[in-house]
């Protein structure tokens, strides 16, 4: 076929474009004649014009290739077409005239039958069964949560009777990972929020005069609530998506299936250490963020208020209670919590492919987020109603 | 080779939700077997070993370890009877944060009393054995795929098991490296006297190392023939047992024929 060997063979550009030409042999066929070039980035006919011939009184169909220049994927996915729609209105399709390959082409392409329930996702479903199936996944999702509170409860008794096994080793890591290697960024955060506060307050109290009470909003708000807001958050986006990652490839790597089958529980090996490592660490961040707010603070103070720097030690040393540093360290530790359980729930829980890698680690950290602002509210209402305000 | 029977399979039904993936399997295991599960792709095979490893539990159906009834066992019995096998996993499945003598050792710190001399003489000594001696204090990312196979065997072999299973152990491996290792676990066999159920497709393995199979058929949802490989080549008149035995070239004769 001469159409076949042009295939491999780079066309000059002055081939003549693609063209249809339709003729009637006799009354009841229709011939159609395939001219230039038909290939991949250069124009072609529209499919249209061969449907419109195809509505008038067609019963067979037979091709003339022999002014055909070049071909390839073009080609066969038109005769496709052609023959879909001729079998739609029962009209005979003659494959002889076509070039060899196309025909070859074209029985591959036809030889298995379309699969025609892969699309079942994409059926209309009814809105009450929509209802139902989410309220499912709902249930199933909640429960899912309880069960690994429950297996992470347990574990922590274990370690507590002193029989959980995991490798010290990995919790040295741990630990090292969310405490020292987070300063930088707890640092640099926490004192921005407090230049910020500083800033902020700053504007209102001037026009009372009353700018050293700067020193008292910049280390109430951290010591109490903002240092751990903020180093949680940025744990949970730093460590928790970390975890998430980390348990969530060796989901997929078939790692934990490993540990199981060993009798190796992976809540006690894995998420153990991560989460003792976060819980400790955390408090001690939150105290970290604290101080750098309050740092923050001064600078504001003392840089563009001009407080002297021992008055604004002072007003913040008589500002902040004990009670206050309490409750501050309660809260990172809660934040600890939560946020290793995010991002431990979600790396357990991911699927066994790439994609749902990803999609742990963001779950993590959106649910570590939420988890810290929903746990802030009720830890500050609750302080007020047992009095600690 | 005794016929004792290690492993019982009745009345199996497999299934994820509301679809069944295969019904009714029933087969036994034999003691020193290697024992082949086979079929097409996507027909469950990986599922089946996962309900025989105690990942997945049957939706239907008994399997026996000797007489013991493995699902209807709680989670710590059924641990007792895991430590008795050894598993190596499509990819290897090493954990990556630790070092191939980690991973060899982690079975044994965890279920003997050997003191870490002794442990890192065993490590040693199985990770010669699949051919990775010196490789101790790499980790899985550094070695090749073929070699964390072998690394995964060491660790399946660390405490001496009486069923190994593999999960597909030629699949992306060079002839020669397949062939290696089908050949360890004819040695790790005889010299070991473990029972080896082995889920694959690749017909070389198959018929290199096989005395025994099940034959898994998507299409029926059920197994379809069982018994030696070698036999079932001769003398199976099912057409779907034959095109996959003999890669589709007897049926394509036949239609040629026909």
């Amino acid at each position: 076929m001469a159409a076949e060997k042009k295939m491999s063979s780079p066309h000059p550009a002055s081939l003549p474009p693609a063209n249809l030409v339709f003729s009637r042999p006799d009354p009841d066929t229709l011939c159609v004649q395939f001219s230039g070039r038909w290939e991949l980035g250069h124009n072609r006919p529209a499919f249209e014009k061969f449907e419109r011939e195809l509505s008038i009184n067609v019963k067979r169909l037979t091709f003339d290739t022999r002014r055909l220049e070049a071909w390839d994927s073009v080609l066969v996915t038109f005769f496709l077409k052609v023959v879909d729609r001729c079998r739609q209105k029962h009209i005979g399709v003659v494959h002889a005239g076509l070039p060899e390959g196309v025909q070859r082409l074209f029985s591959l392409a036809t030889a298995v039958p379309k699969k025609t329930d892969a699309h079942q996702a994409a059926k209309k479903r009814s809105s009450l069964y929509v209802v139902g199936e989410n309220a499912a996944a709902f249930y199933n999702s909640a429960r899912d949560m309880l069960t690994f509170i429950g297996e992470v409860s347990l574990a922590f008794v274990q370690l507590l009777r002193g029989q959980a096994h995991f490798r010290n080793s990995d919790l040295g890591l741990f630990i090292l990972e969310c405490g020292a290697e987070s300063l930088p960024i707890v640092s640099l955060i926490s004192l921005l929020v407090g230049v910020i506060l500083a800033f902020v307050g700053a504007i209102q109290l001037a026009v009372f005069g009353a700018q050293i009470y700067v020193a008292d909003l910049v280390g109430i708000a951290m010591v109490r609530v903002l240092g751990a807001v903020m180093a949680g958050i940025i744990m949970a986006g730093r460590t928790g998506s970390a975890f998430a990652a980390q348990l969530g490839t060796m989901q997929v790597n078939e790692e934990i299936d490993a540990l199981k089958t060993l009798g190796i529980s992976p809540v006690e090996f894995l998420v153990l250490p991560r989460m003792l490592a976060l819980v400790l660490m955390m408090p001690l961040l939150g105290l970290y963020a604290d101080l750098m707010g309050v740092l923050g603070g001064l600078i504001v103070g003392v840089g563009m208020l001009d407080i002297d720097i021992l008055e604004y030690l002072n007003q913040s040393q008589n500002a902040i209670r004990l009670v206050d540093f309490w409750v501050g360290l309660f809260t990172a530790a809660v934040f600890g919590v939560l946020v290793s359980l995010a991002g431990c729930l979600r790396g357990m829980q991911c699927g066994r492919d790439s994609a749902a890698v990803g999609e742990a680690t963001t779950s993590a950290v959106v649910t570590g987020i939420v988890a810290i602002i929903v746990a802030t509210s009720v830890i500050t209402i609750a302080c007020n109603v047992v009095g600690l305000g | 080779m005794s016929s004792e029977t290690h492993i019982r399979v009745r009345h199996v039904t497999m299934a994820y939700g509301s679809f069944v993936l295969m019904r009714d399997l029933n087969f036994d295991i034999n003691r020193g077997d290697i024992f082949i599960i086979m079929g097409g792709s996507g027909c469950g095979k990986s599922t089946l070993m996962k309900i025989l490893i105690g990942l997945k539990s049957p939706a239907v159906g008994e399997v026996f370890y000797g007489d013991v009834n493995f699902w209807q066992l709680d989670p710590a019995q059924r641990n007792d009877i895991m430590k008795g096998i050894g598993i190596t996993y499509q990819s290897g499945a090493l954990w990556s944060a630790m070092t191939l003598a980690e991973n060899v050792g982690l079975p044994l710190e965890r279920y003997t009393d050997l003191s870490p001399a002794e442990i890192n003489e065993l490590i040693s000594y199985k990770l010669a054995l699949v051919g990775l001696a010196g490789f101790e204090d790499f980790y899985p990312s550094e070695i090749s795929g073929g070699m964390r196979k072998r690394a995964g065997l060491a660790r399946a072999i660390a405490l001496d098991p009486e069923i190994v299973f593999f999960d597909e152990p030629s699949a992306g491996l060079d002839p020669i490296s397949s062939r290696s290792l089908d050949d360890l676990i004819l040695e790790i066999r005889d010299s070991l006297k473990t029972t080896v159920v082995m889920v694959t497709h690749e017909l070389p393995s198959i018929f290199a190392v096989g005395n025994n199979s099940v034959f898994l058929d998507p299409e029926t949802r059920t197994m379809i023939a069982s018994g030696d490989p070698h036999k079932l080549l001769k003398e199976s008149q099912d057409p779907k047992v034959q095109a996959f035995l003999t890669r589709g070239q007897e049926t394509d004769d036949a239609k040629k024929l026909g």
